[in-house]
Formats: structure tokens, sequence, C-alpha cells
């Protein structure tokens, strides 16, 4: 390992299994700071798990993940995580702002009450996506991109240097999509670190500087230029490596969820 | 009606405190005092003079509140059927409670009532875990199964020999006599327990209910948070079951909830109405339990707690029933005097503006409609002053038939050009900025010109460049038409 400031994204050798069935596989990547990376693959290739995983969310059976040189636990108010939009429930009693000062709860701590600064700056980051007129508004009443605006305004709330964002594009209208592409180059450019579940072939190549081509093995991980080639493309959508999933499948008699239904 | 139930249980709250020692007060014997009427009988509970009142006054107001607050919560977690289950579940705890000590000793029943609770909840998890089951099958297995067990077990231990066990069916429906001071000690722990709870942990609590994902994220022990609102369900309903019983404890945790759900979506302004109502059910349940005889104490709370979500659901001002109702008549008035007012515009058009008054019938002809159904239509007009109606000719020597009438006042002129102009103008924007025929755009423009507003209305103006005549060559009325007052024609008529 070289002695240098901590890579904010170290992963080695990570294998991730869903009730003893393998859904990852020795996954070694390492990503420079500053990076915009896709994370593209076919349905069950273990995107959202790769992230999970990252976050500690999800135990892993075997490897390491390091953020920033440390375990992704201690570095938490460092790395910053937005769920895929269908995980939480939209008719829960919370308003767009309520939401988007979640994102400062790992800065406040335990028993603390929310500060005037807290409030104001989540007012900063909704105003940023262009939300601050709807702060009030339950959450249930927006509409699907503005419901990933004020995600992405609470992403943004929590000041971090990495983020992992699981499908952020998914259902939202053109005009949403634009802005959240222009954020993800907004927080590149400031050195941030950008981790993106995206599942667009067609806008991967222009969105990201990074891709990370993934199924169940890591295929490939570099510049867009140099990854997002015919052959690669190939080996991850062909059908080769669902011979992994078989056999980790046939390691138990019952039928079991896919991950994607975690 | 809030305020004094809130200043009177602050007294009550004293009068506990300084009376330790006289704490041998025996509840009434509700039922014993029917030989008083039933005014003096609403005057001796609502004074709250007599001790026993006072005991499961506060009892009634302790759960409502409890249920109420932890109702905020359950509600909005979807936890509903789970605290439904979990209240079921507590019946052979009591039970075999019961079997141990051989007496009605509230300590030791409790401590039955929660093991036995959360051994069905642990059950419904093992199930989730290792069988196919869905939550919900695995739910009403076991609330149905301990619940059956609960019963058989209290009714071979009403007829076993050695008796005593008379009162355990009081916690199938719950009843509030032989409610003591010692049984409000639970509840008032049960209610500080919340309270400090829902204060401390109430950023936490409202994230990991919101979005389990996240929270972990930042290192909030989800699993750990949702047990402690479990372990809260479960002091809250076996704090309750005594008054409320086993039946229906969970639909004080879901009904007050419910209604305050119906009124706003801020979770601290759920938990603040909900406890309201909650004590506003539990006090009025009270009184009427106490009133009429022998009726169970627990059915009474729910049904007024029902009844609360009803007036909710029917009266509230922004999304009730029959104030949405009455807004939907007012707008179907207003739409159909406005259409009669521009049927007048019409005819006055029609007669080239030449006088200020015109025939009724000739607005029976434009609207086709019958006579009646014309007088009453003006009359609506007259009555809302935008009208008036003269008989002509007023002489009563004349032999000419009479004829009536009317005449637009400015307020009912203004209101007819608007509507005209409202209308011609988007039939005009749909057949030039959208492409509709302009055969087609007519039944639109109905519907559109009386909830357009100015301010589109202006915008359409500014898009199309202040238009003369819309698309079948009549004469789009404009602003200034209408500013200049009653009766003066579109200055485009003239030309």
């Amino acid at each position: 390992m070289r002695v240098a400031l901590p890579k904010p994204l170290e992963i080695h050798d990570l294998t991730v299994a869903y009730q003893q069935k393998p859904v990852l596989y020795g996954i070694d990547l390492e990503v420079e700071p500053g990076s915009l990376v896709g994370i593209i693959g076919p349905n069950g290739a273990g995107k959202s798990t790769l992230i999970k995983a990252i976050m500690g969310i999800m135990k892993s059976v075997d490897g390491y993940v390091k953020v920033f040189g440390d375990s992704s636990r201690k570095a938490l108010t460092r790395v910053g995580y937005v769920p895929q939009r269908e995980s939480v429930d939209w008719d829960f009693p919370v308003t767009a702002m309520d939401v988007v000062l979640m994102g400062r709860f790992g800065h406040i701590g335990w028993f603390k009450r929310i500060s005037k600064r807290d409030r104001s700056f989540a007012s900063e980051c909704l105003e940023q996506m262009n939300m601050l007129p709807y702060a009030n508004r339950q959450i249930g009443n927006l509409s699907g991109g503005q419901q990933q605006r004020v995600f992405l305004a609470r992403a943004l709330a929590q000041q971090s240097d990495l983020y992992l964002m699981d499908e952020p594009f998914e259902g939202v209208d053109a005009i949403t999509e634009k802005a959240i592409v222009d954020l993800l180059k907004n927080l590149r450019n400031q050195g941030k670190t950008l981790m993106v579940v995206h599942h667009d072939l067609s806008t991967a190549k222009d969105y990201f500087d990074h891709l990370a081509l993934l199924n169940l093995r890591l295929v490939a991980y570099g510049k867009t230029e140099d990854v997002f080639t015919h052959d690669l493309l190939q080996k991850t959508y062909g059908g080769k490596l669902t011979v992994l999933s078989e056999v980790g499948s046939r390691k138990l008699n019952e039928k079991q969820p896919t991950p994607e239904a975690l | 009606m809030f305020l004094p139930i809130w200043k009177k249980l602050k007294y009550m709250l004293l009068i506990l405190v300084l009376s330790k020692e006289a704490s041998v007060l025996k509840a009434a014997q509700i039922s014993s005092e029917s030989d008083k009427d039933w005014i003096n009988q609403a005057i001796r509970f609502w004074t709250f003079t007599d001790p026993s009142i006072q005991i499961i006054a506060l009892g009634a107001i302790l759960i409502g509140i409890n249920c109420g607050l932890m109702g905020g919560y359950v509600v909005s977690r979807r936890l509903s059927m789970f605290g439904d289950t979990l209240s079921h579940a507590v019946l052979p705890g009591i039970a075999v409670g019961f079997m141990f000590s051989q007496s009605k000793n509230e300590a030791v029943l409790m401590i039955g009532a929660t093991l036995s609770g959360f051994l069905g909840v642990g059950i419904i998890s093992l199930l989730k875990r290792h069988t196919k089951m869905k939550e919900d099958s695995a739910m009403g297995l076991v609330l149905s199964g301990f619940y059956a067990l609960g019963i058989c077990l209290i009714t071979y231990l009403q007829q076993s020999p050695n008796g005593g066990a008379s009162g355990l069916e009081s916690y199938l429906f719950g009843s509030l006599v032989g409610l003591s001071d010692r049984d409000l000690v639970p509840l008032c722990f049960c209610l500080s327990l919340i309270i400090i709870c829902f204060i401390l942990l109430n950023k936490e609590l409202l994230l990991s209910g919101f979005d389990p994902s996240f929270a972990r994220s930042v290192g909030l022990p989800v699993d750990i948070l949702q047990f402690c609102i479990w372990i809260l369900m479960a002091f809250c309903i076996v704090s309750s079951l005594q008054v409320i019983g086993v039946v229906l404890v969970s639909a004080l945790l879901i009904i007050p909830a419910a209604t305050a759900g119906l009124l706003t979506y801020r979770m601290s302004q759920i938990l603040v109405f909900s406890g309201i109502l909650g004590a506003l059910s539990g006090i009025v349940g009270c009184f009427l339990s106490f009133m009429g005889e022998r009726l169970p104490a627990g059915p009474v709370i729910v049904l007024c707690s029902t009844l609360l979500f009803l007036a909710v659901l029917f009266f509230s001002p922004a999304r009730g029933i029959l104030p949405s109702w009455f807004r939907t008549r007012r707008r179907g008035q207003r739409i159909r005097f406005e259409n009669t007012l521009k049927a007048c515009y019409q005819v006055l058009e029609s007669r080239s503006f030449s006088s200020q008054s015109f025939p009724q019938t000739a607005l029976a002809q434009r609207r086709g409609k019958s006579d009646a159904e014309i007088e009453k239509e003006i009359g609506v007009l007259i009555r809302e002053g935008y009208a008036t109606r003269q008989e002509f000719p007023t002489e009563q020597k004349s032999e000419l038939p009479s004829e009536t009438m009317v005449s637009l006042t400015p307020s009912g002129w203004e209101i007819a050009s608007r509507m005209i102009r409202n209308h011609r103008l988007w039939e005009l924007y749909l057949t030039k900025e959208a492409s509709y025929a302009p055969d087609h755009v007519h039944d639109d423009a109905e519907k559109i010109e009386h909830v357009i507003g100015e301010k589109t209305v202006r915008q359409i103006e500014r898009i199309l460049d202040n238009p003369q005549r819309d698309p079948h060559g009549k004469p789009i009325p404009s602003q200034d038409d209408i500013d200049r007052g009653w009766l003066s024609p579109p200055l485009v008529a003239d030309k």
C-alpha cells in the first residue's frame, strides 16, 4: 500500500451473502478522490448490495471495506447515502424539511435537539435543489422527481466527502434528471467522491467519468472511455456469469429471494 | 372544554401527592348509586369531589393520553395490526399469573401479561424467518391462538373450586369498578416513560421510522429503537388492560392517532392531537360508563374515540366530508349564476346593447329553459344583487300584456362580461396556440371560464397580443371595457 492520503474507498476481496447465498464475490476496488463513478450491471448483479456493504448496512462474509482508511462505521459522517426511493414509506408524517434535517443527524448526535444553524443549512440545501417552496409539504404529496430532489438535498445536508447513491435517476422527469447530473458534477468538481448505481446504459457514458461494471464479480473498473467497450459490456451483461449465481443457490435446497428483494 | 379538565387534573394530581397516607381510598361501587337521579350523578362526577371518582377519572385520562401518544408512533409505523396482536397475546399470561399467585395480585398478572405478549411477538418473528408465512397471517395466527388459550384458561379458573377468580373476566372488556389508587402508579410510570422517550429520542425515532436504511447508514441502531417501541407498546397495553380490556385496548392505540392523522401531517402535532383525543375519549367514556349501569368501560371509551373520529371525518374544516360538500355545492351555485349572467350578456349583445334592460322571455329562449326555471334563476341573481326586475308596462289600465324586464346591476354586468371575456379568450387560445379546431373549443371553454382566474387571463391576453375577436368572430371584452363600467359594449363592437 502506498503511503499517501487514505483513499476515499478501498475494497479488498469483499464477499457479501444474503442468507448464506453469496451475491457479491471477491470484489477488489480502489477509488481515487474526486471520481464520479457509475456502478452498472444487469438486474440482480448486486449493485445495491455493494452500496449497502460499503455502508456497513449489510455484513460482509469475507474481505473488508475501508473508507478514508477507516472502517465505514468509524467514518460515518464522511459518507452520505441516498437510498432507493422505493425503500421508504412516503405516507410517513414528515415534511420535506424534516427529511432534509435527517441529513444533519450524524452531525448533531444522540438526544440533542436540532439547532437553528442546522435548520438554516437544511434550507440552503433545499434551495440548492430548487425545493425550498415545498419545505413544509408532506413528503407524500410531492411528485417522484421532487421526492428524489429532497433525498439529494438531504445528502447535501450530510456534508460528506464520499457519496453512495442507489438509483437516483429512477423514475424522475427529464428536468430533474438534468438537475441531478449537474449536482453530481458539481460535487465532483468540489473534490467529493461519488458512487452512483445506474441502470441506463445509454446515458452512463455521458454522466460518469469512471465506471464499475458489476455482475456478481467486478468485471471491470476504470475510466469510462477505457471500460465502456463492447467486449466488457458483453461480459457484464452476457449470460456467462449467471453460472456463478446458479452454483450459489445450489448450496441451499430452498428457493431464496433475490438480493433485489431486500 | 379542555382547560377546565386540565386544571382539575392538576388539582387532582396535587391531591394524590398530598394524600399519600390516605391511600386506602376504596373505589366506589358504581352501580350501587342507582337510587340517586342522573343529574345528581352527573354533578357528582364532574365536580370530582368523591375520591373514588377522582381515581377512575384520572385513570381513564391517563390511559387515553398513554395510548394516544403511543398510537402516534404505532399508526405512522404501520404497527396497528401488531398492537392488536400484542394486546390479545397477553391474555394467557394473565391467567397463568393468577394460577401462580392464586390471587388478583396486579404486579404478578402484569408480569405474566408482558411475558406472554413477548412470547407472541417472538413466535411471529420465528414464523416469519423460518417459514414462508407472511407477517399478517403470522399475526393473525398468534392473535387468535393466544386469545383462545386465554379464554379457555380463564373460564377454567373461574369454574375451579377455590374461586377468587371472579374478577378475571373484567380483563376481557375492562371495568372501572375496583380501580384503586395503586393501579394509577403503573399508568403514571408508563406516561413518564413514553414522554421521556419521545422527547429524548424524537429525531431518532422519526428517522428510523421513515427511512430505516438511511438511519442505519448514519449509525442508528434501528432494530433496538424498534424494540424500544415494542416495549413501550407492551407497557402501555398491559397498564391499560384493567380498564379497557384485552379485546379493545388496541383500538385506543389506533383510533385517536388515526383521527389526528386526518387533521395534520406533522409528527409532533399528531402526537399532541392524539394525546388530547385519547384523554377526551377517556374522560367522556369514563363518565358514560359511570352513568350507565353496568356498561363496560372499555367499549364505551372506544366508542367515544370512534365518535370523535367520525366527528373529525365529517366536520374538520380543511378536509372534512361536510365542509368539502358545502364547498362543492357553493361552487356549483356560483357556476350556475355565472352562466345565467353570461346568458344575460349574450341577450344584450344580440340586441346590440341598444337598451339596458331586456325581456325575461328572451333570456329563457337563449338558455333553452322554461319561464319558471328562468324566473328562479333571475330570482337568485336579484337576491345576490346582480340584477333587478321590473314589470312593463307598469300602469294597470294598459291593455297590452305586461312584460317582465330584467336589467343587470354594475356588479352583475362586471361578472357577466368577465365570463364572456374568459370564455372567448380561452377559445382563441385553444385554436391559435394549441391548434384545436374552432368547433371543438366551446365545451372546454364552458368549464374553464369559471376557474381560469385573472392572472392566467392576462397571461393569455399577452400571449395572443390583446386580441379583439374570438374564433367565431365575436368581440372579446377587454379589461378596459370592464373597467369602463356597466352597459358599455366592447369598443370593438362599434367598428
